[in-house]
């Protein structure tokens, strides 16, 4: 710790009504470090940041920046101190230009009556040039979402900034847009800027962090050199207690079976490519990967029948199935749980029962066209209590839900119609590491069951721990299949970027029979 | 640093999941409380006004006020299950004048008014058929279409009977008594009332094609990811609350007996007050008939208390947006500190 302190938290707590969000914690961000802070969803991270940035005041302690005891009044505050937040999720104006969204508040600061877009361009973009070199008078819509993410940086970044903190930087982005993020971020802390890492991958805090603290129910527990931790260290910290197994128990080889539960042939579902086909075979789970927008998504929602198909077939349990539309799927047995859990997945507003209800009404319904509720409220009862969903009620509003159980919610949806083959897009996506491997678990537990179970991933580590084959998607069609001995990070990316093809015909007809 | 280490380090189940919040309110619960608090408001001003002017607890009194809003009433279900399909329609007033329009020039063709209000009535089904087809093929949202149409509408009815109302005090007894007769002390307007609201909130509540309008209005996203197809429910949503509308410009003419090509204008401002102080929400997902029937009867309430006082009319439109700006507001007091 040869380092000064540039900032220094002293004992700070903060309560919101009757929760007790921090409880007297300390936190020390050296000089020139990128310094990780860990802890399960309502440690109390995001308070401590928001502390930081002037949006919520501390009810007591002290915050000193660089030996002086200061007070962050307001985010502007806060920007004026040299210290900027990125928030989570993407808030940019979509229709404005990078510039504008980067300089927003210096605009709205602006006492003259008329824009200098001149200098507004040229201001922004020496900001933008620190991170990559985006041409600022393009619209924010134009930008890809690793892009607008680095808006975000900017937009935190001043010329002055000495404090960056980063809110789970790469929730939304692929391996390869993360790591070009963090040469990223490596480039700034070389400049001389601190940083505050949040993150709920090991993976990244162990390859980009020096230190690490982590949070536990509002309290501090402990801060680390990464060096002299190892990231089972750090999760019992976060947890508070041993852990075992993050991921359930695969196939053993013995069980693997050739029988096909699904089989999808010569599926064209972009007009003018190839068609893809393959296979999911009883008692495994087939995982998909590949970088956002390769096509996974639309792939599997056009076997689902959620978006039109070309040409191709698809064969549930060796029988053809015809699929025009997702209740013709539903009918079939083929489900499907789609990536954004808030925009297309779950009605917010609506109770966990009718939430489940949703995919079979028809189940549901009395000759008479009523809505047979006593029928509703016991599926939705053994549902949730099967899956371990933690709430007040099955009428408890879905909103009031943490993220792992609103996921599980939507699992149980799924699980309703007791379906054949289950296809979840990115089932664990913004949910807490224990959620995450109860999730893992009743996966692999519908596996065993005979149901099929394939799983789209971004997250390189869950696709690894999870499947027991892997199918890459590159550009629309699959490139290459990978078996479970064989899984690791580099052989699934250099697939997924395009640099091996490892296509054999032999397999593929292989996966069709 | 390895990845896979990673991956088979972490973790084993049952965490504590974060606190589910407050649990227990559900949608249905949540309107109820809203509705308890509408008659509450309006027990109270019925007690104060008891005291303030002997007319106002007599059922003469209470006729009025329920004669004033029973017809409205019908217009607001529509409006009620289509502001929870997440749409609205600002063309009720023009399409209640059309109805009564078409069936009373239709009538005075020679035609049989049982017959002519029928037609009238399917014609402003068709209305919502066409606003439904501009919404959910062309694509346009519902406050643009049920503009147009609302200004549409008004002009086809200043067209057909060229601007001047038309007098049908020839209309048969038998088609009069809709508007103007009674089962003893209770009009027949009352009665119609109360059976299309009672009907429809039962349907809201309990039956499954009405489900889907709460799945719609909630996240039509996730609906059509749980196979609904949306685009048809509200489709026909906004062809139930045209057709609505119809059936109640049909009443209307058999009470005035007449049918002038102004009437209805300003109309759906009232009735979309009257279910949003209800508790339907302009973001769709929720709402209840009871409810928007109780926010329609405090609104009479009101203006019937206003007038009892002697106060000048020209005060109540002026209350009338100041009780909605209320109701809206404690409304998004309760919601915001829920969350």
């Amino acid at each position: 710790m040869t380092a000064a302190a540039i900032l220094e938290i002293c004992d700070i707590s903060k309560s919101f009504g009757a929760i007790k969000a921090l409880t007297g914690v300390d936190f020390t961000l050296q000089g020139g470090e990128i310094h990780a802070l860990c802890g399960e969803n309502g440690a109390g991270k995001s308070t401590l940041m928001n502390i930081i940035a002037g949006i919520v005041q501390p009810d007591e302690g002290t915050i000193r920046l660089e030996g002086k005891e200061v007070t962050i009044a307001s985010p502007s505050a806060a920007q004026r101190l040299g210290i900027g937040l990125v928030h989570q999720e993407i808030a940019l104006c979509q229709d404005a230009t990078v510039a504008e969204n980067i300089l927003m508040a210096a605009i709205n600061n602006r006492r003259a009556p008329l824009m200098n877009f001149r200098r507004l361009y040229a201001d922004a973009q020496k900001i933008m040039d620190l991170l990559a070199p985006i041409p600022v008078e393009t619209p924010v819509a134009y930008l890809s979402i690793s892009n607008q993410q680095l808006v975000e940086i900017a937009k935190a970044l001043t010329l002055e900034c000495r404090v960056l903190m980063l809110d789970e930087p790469t929730a939304a982005l692929t391996e390869t847009e993360a790591r070009r993020l963090f040469a990223i971020v490596r480039d700034l802390k070389a400049r001389g800027i601190s940083i505050i890492y949040i993150s709920h991958r090991m993976a990244e805090i162990f390859s980009l962090c020096d230190r690490v603290t982590v949070f536990r129910d509002g309290r501090y527990v402990a801060t680390d050199s990464i060096a002299s931790v190892t990231p089972n260290d750090v999760v019992r910290k976060m947890v508070g207690r041993e852990i075992t197994q993050l991921y359930p128990q695969k196939l053993s080889p013995e069980r693997r079976s050739d029988r096909p539960v699904l089989s999808v042939g010569n599926l064209t579902y972009r007009q003018g490519s190839d068609g893809v086909s393959f296979a999911l075979r009883a008692g495994e789970i087939l995982g998909i990967g590949g970088l956002i927008g390769a096509g996974r998504s639309e792939m599997v929602q056009t076997v689902c029948g959620l978006r039109p198909k070309v040409s191709g077939s698809v064969e549930l349990n060796g029988e053809p199935v015809s699929i025009r539309n997702y209740s013709d799927a539903v009918r079939a047995g083929l489900v499907y749980l789609s990536e954004d859990r808030k925009a297309s997945g779950l009605f917010l507003d609506l109770s966990i029962a009718s939430n489940i209800s949703a995919l079979d009404l028809r189940k549901l319904t009395t000759p008479l066209g009523l809505l047979d509720r006593r029928a509703e409220a016991k599926q939705a009862t053994e549902l949730v209590e099967r899956h371990g969903v933690r709430m007040g009620g099955i009428e408890t509003q879905v909103s009031t839900l943490s993220g792992g159980n609103q996921q599980k919610v939507a699992i149980a949806r799924l699980l309703s119609v007791g379906p054949k083959v289950v296809i979840l897009d990115e089932p664990t996506r913004g949910v807490d590491v224990g959620a995450k491997v109860e999730i893992h678990r009743l996966l692999r537990d519908l596996a065993e069951r005979g149901v099929g179970v394939i799983v789209i991933s971004s997250e390189l580590p869950e696709l690894i721990g999870l499947s027991d084959r892997v199918l890459v998607i590159h550009e629309g069609a699959i490139v290459g299949e990978i078996g479970a001995d064989e899984l690791t990070e580099e052989a699934i990316m250099l697939l997924a970027s395009g640099v091996r093809q490892q296509r054999s015909n032999a397999r593929q007809a292989h996966n069709v029979a | 640093m390895s990845l896979r280490q990673t991956g088979r380090t972490l973790m084993d189940a049952e965490i504590k999941a974060s606190a589910p919040g407050l649990g227990g309110r559900n949608w249905l619960r949540l309107g109820s409380m809203r509705e308890a608090g509408l008659i509450a408001i309006m027990l109270a001003l019925c007690v104060a006004m008891t005291f303030a002017s002997p007319h106002f607890l007599t059922w003469g009194n209470f006729r009025a006020m329920l004669m004033s809003f029973s017809i409205e009433g019908i217009v607001v279900v529509g409006m009620t299950i289509l502001l929870i399909v997440g749409g609205i329609d600002l063309s009720v007033g023009s399409v209640v004048c059309f109805s009564m329009v078409v069936s009373g020039a239709l009538f005075l063709m020679g035609l049989d008014p049982w017959t002519a209000s029928l037609i009238g009535i399917g014609a402003s089904a068709l209305i919502g058929a066409a606003m439904g087809f501009f919404v959910t093929v062309i694509g346009l949202n519902h406050f643009i279409t049920s503009l147009a149409a609302m200004v549409i509408v008004r002009g086809l009815c200043l067209v057909i009977t060229k601007g001047t109302p038309l007098s049908l005090f020839t209309l048969p007894p038998g088609f009069k008594a809709i508007g103007q007769g009674s089962f003893g002390n209770v009009p027949y307007v009352i009665v119609i009332f109360v059976v299309v609201v009672a009907i429809f909130d039962f349907l809201l509540r309990r039956a499954t094609a009405f489900r889907k309008v709460f799945y719609t209005g909630s996240n039509e996203k996730a609906a059509q990811f749980s196979g609904i197809k949306t685009k048809q429910v509200k489709f026909w949503v906004t062809v139930l609350c045209s057709t609505l509308a119809g059936f109640a410009g049909v009443i209307y003419m058999s009470r005035f007996g007449a049918a002038t090509p102004t009437f209805g204008a300003g109309m759906e401002l009232n009735i979309i007050a009257a279910a949003v102080i209800g508790g339907a929400s302009l973001n769709g997902g929720s709402g209840t008939i009871f409810g928007a029937i109780l926010g329609m009867a405090l609104l009479s309430v009101v203006t019937s208390s206003l007038i009892l006082l002697d106060v000048s009319v020209y005060w109540q439109d002026m209350i009338k947006g100041c009780i909605l700006l209320a109701a809206v507001s404690i409304d998004h007091f309760l919601h915001s500190r829920k969350s």
